[in-house]
């Protein structure tokens, strides 16, 4: 519902739009048509009765090989490395506003267009990405790792509506059909959004032991997959912990296939670091040097207060107010105001309390 | 209103098809009706039923209406192959190609999962002739074993003519039942089903230039394929329901039409066709004709453009307002490399890399002129956009 207003909208912007769906993901069992990308029939019709509503042309590409590459098998990886990928990023990043970007600039297009809840601004000459109005649907965070080059031929017209009703209305007043169709949050190549079903059947991992924060064994699980920093349920422990307080997952070693558990004191974060990372537009003039900023860590989670420096390669983010359950894998993105800063892949964090095992 | 080069997808609406139908729709009456207005209509139906006997060559019995190609295409393999499997259920092999339409192949298909039939596929030579000594040999040594065999007359996607005089001589010989999906052959290449040998074949109305819903089954008088429709029994028990006369004679009047003009026509084809394929190949010496070296119906071009994206070609010559095919679309409109090409040797990315592009009655030395000069420019565009 949301690309087809903001295909509506630019339209109504005066600019030539074609609707592009994009087959992403490959059935492997189809014999006779090969291993191309398919996607659900309904979201393609959907799309399809939309843009011939708007009036524009409409086509469906196929970036399935390429999706596989760049957003599936990380995704794999990142698990099997026992860390929490956020393939949502790395669509964005490699495929949204990157192959399916490239192709478009090659055909003779000017921008993709989207309908994320962000906005871009030009200040000083150069493009900032910012959050929308509306605070609780504010999808910049998804976009936090575009560059400045991508901002420059990206297009978000739905970012500066004030709320997501409004654009329900507006797509009924459209009359855009998909306005009854309910958002989807699950990732889009795992059906049914059985993620710990779908990692346990495409990602290899062995049996191993679940020991608490003295080293002791608690328990036994069937493979690391699927566990992530922070997580209480599931876990399945026998004993109940000395102080009889619920247990968290703390750390998960691929290697010695344990996975640590403890208090959610222990869930503290202080610091968080990564080595990948990049600005969205213009770099902070002295990176070297702590700067005050907001850092988030989930889509729509929790802003904190922080400061953050680029040290010795990485860009390292102290957190002024304490977060809880943050894993490796998962994507930082630092604001200046409503401005995203940037954005790194967290590769460690610093624990309140160090975990001592 | 947009260039039409894909003749091959569906042609457009004669005239004449046209006038028979809106005149036909005016009447009123079920064929299958005893008083005067279902003679009347009636009637109609079986003039039809005479025209289409006419152009395809058999007697007027044997034209049984459908709803199209596709129909008929299941109708003749499941029918035939119960029809035969019901006498003698040794019979369990199915002779086709890999390189046959979905609405041949899937039938085949569905029955090697569901009827436990045993396909086998003839050899396909790099340039889409379908090999037919070794039909000749497979024949040789099983027939007892054979169910049925089942071709296309031409590929709809390369033009590739089959000689099915010689696989139906071949199926007589050795007593098994043959049919042969006609829709790309008729009012293309001279059909004569008498001759032939075949027990059925299909054939389909908006490829002639009649409007999308109506078909054939030419099915031979001595067959007695199961029906896939039971009900009323009309058409021979074949395919029961109202016989749709205002389609079955708008079908009369296109088919007439278009074998009456078949070989003025495709002698012109011929030439544009020879035209496309010198002017491209040597401004791009790259290109290849994907066919080179079969007998090929005239008015379809077949190229391969290396490097470029089907559909970014496609896309590409949809802006400039010229409409072509290439491969198959699946239903949620992904396209895919050509399963035709696959089947004739070539890798997936050429087979990714190709258009199709079929004239008709309605091209003109101008729409192939347009055509030329839009790939000159765009060619090189596809390639810049496509994946290395």
């Amino acid at each position: 519902m949301d690309s087809a207003v903001a295909a509506a909208r630019a339209v109504e912007a005066g600019h030539e739009v074609v609707g592009v769906h994009l087959a992403l993901s490959r059935m492997p069992g189809t014999l006779r048509t090969g291993s191309r990308g398919c996607c659900t029939i309904e979201d393609s019709m959907d799309a399809q009765r939309a843009a011939k509503k708007l009036g524009i042309p409409f086509y469906v590409w196929d970036f399935s090989e390429r999706f596989k590459e760049d957003v599936v098998d990380d995704f794999v990886a990142e698990y099997q490395a026992g860390r929490t990928p956020n393939p949502c990023m790395r669509c964005n990043e490699r495929i949204k506003f990157a192959a399916l970007l490239e192709r478009a600039l090659a055909l003779g297009f000017d921008a993709v267009a989207t309908g994320h809840y962000a906005t871009i601004e030009e200040r000083d000459g150069a493009l900032e990405l910012h959050r929308s109005l509306e605070m609780a649907k504010d999808q910049s965070y998804v976009l936090g790792v575009l560059t400045q080059e991508q901002l420059a031929h990206a297009y978000f017209p739905l970012g500066a509506t004030a709320s997501k009703e409004l654009i329900r209305q507006e797509a009924a007043q459209r009359e855009l059909s998909v306005a009854n169709k309910p958002d989807s949050y699950d990732i889009c190549f795992i059906p049914e959004g059985d993620t710990r079903e779908w990692l346990k059947e495409f990602v290899p991992s062995e049996p191993g032991t679940i020991v608490d924060l003295e080293g002791n064994e608690v328990g036994q699980h069937d493979g690391h997959v699927g566990f992530t920093i922070g997580q209480r349920k599931g876990l399945r422990l026998g004993r109940p912990a000395k102080d009889g307080k619920p247990r968290y997952v703390l750390e998960i070693r691929p290697k010695t296939q344990e996975v640590v558990v403890g208090p959610e004191s222990a869930l503290e974060v202080s610091a968080l670091a990564g080595s990948r990372f990049s600005w969205c537009g213009k770099a902070p003039e002295n990176q070297g040097a702590f700067f005050d900023c907001e850092v988030q860590v989930r889509a729509h989670g929790d802003t904190v207060r922080a400061s953050a420096a680029v040290v010795d390669g990485e860009l390292v983010i102290r957190l002024a107010e304490p977060l809880y359950g943050v894993a490796p894998g998962q994507t930082a993105v630092i604001y200046l105001g409503t401005r995203v800063l940037g954005q790194t892949t967290i590769d460690r964090t610093e624990m309140a309390q160090a975990v001592n095992v | 209103m947009a260039i039409f080069l894909d003749h091959a997808s569906t042609s457009p609406l004669r005239p004449s098809a046209k006038a028979v139908l809106i005149d036909a729709l005016a009447q009123t009456g079920n064929p299958s009706s005893v008083h005067s207005h279902g003679q009347h209509t009636r009637e109609l139906l079986e003039i039809a039923r005479d025209q289409v006997a006419s152009a395809v060559g058999c007697n007027r019995s044997e034209v049984i209406f459908t709803s199209g190609g596709t129909e008929s295409d299941n109708a003749a393999i499941k029918g035939l192959w119960w029809q035969v499997t019901d006498a003698d259920s040794q019979r369990r092999v199915i002779i086709s190609a890999s390189t046959e339409h979905h609405a041949l192949m899937d039938p085949i298909h569905w029955l090697v999962e569901h009827e436990g039939a045993e396909l086998i596929e003839l050899p396909v030579a790099g340039s889409g002739m379908v090999d037919l000594d070794e039909l000749e040999a497979l024949l040789e040594q099983r027939h007892s074993e054979v169910a049925l065999i089942s071709l296309m007359w031409v590929n709809n996607e390369t033009g590739v003519i089959t000689d099915i005089e010689r696989v139906g001589a071949l199926a007589r010989k050795y007593a098994v039942l043959a049919h042969s999906d006609a829709v790309a052959a008729l009012g293309h290449v001279p059909i004569d089903f008498a001759r032939s040998g075949l027990t059925a074949m299909s054939i389909s109305g908006h490829k002639v230039g009649a409007p999308i819903g109506v078909g054939a089954l030419i099915v031979a008088r001595d067959a007695k394929p199961v029906s896939l429709l039971h009900g009323g029994g009309q058409e021979r028990s074949l395919r029961s329901g109202t016989m749709n006369y205002p389609l079955a004679a708008s079908f009369g009047a296109a088919a007439v039409e278009a074998v009456a003009e078949m070989a003025e026509r495709q002698a012109r084809l011929d030439v544009l066709r020879d035209r496309i394929e010198k002017e491209i190949t040597s401004r791009f010496p790259k290109v290849q004709i994907t066919s080179d070296g079969a007998n090929r119906a005239s008015h379809n071009v077949h190229l391969i453009f290396p490097g470029a994206n089907s559909d970014n070609l496609l896309f590409l010559l949809d802006t400039k307002g010229i409409s072509v095919s290439a491969g198959s679309a699946c239903q949620a409109g992904v396209l895919g490399p050509s399963h035709v090409l696959i089947g004739m040797g070539y890798d997936e990315q050429s087979a990714s890399s190709c258009l199709r592009i079929t004239m008709g009655y309605t091209t003109t030395d101008s729409d192939v002129d347009a055509f030329i000069a839009a790939i000159e420019e765009i060619y090189p565009q596809a390639v810049a956009a496509s994946p290395v």
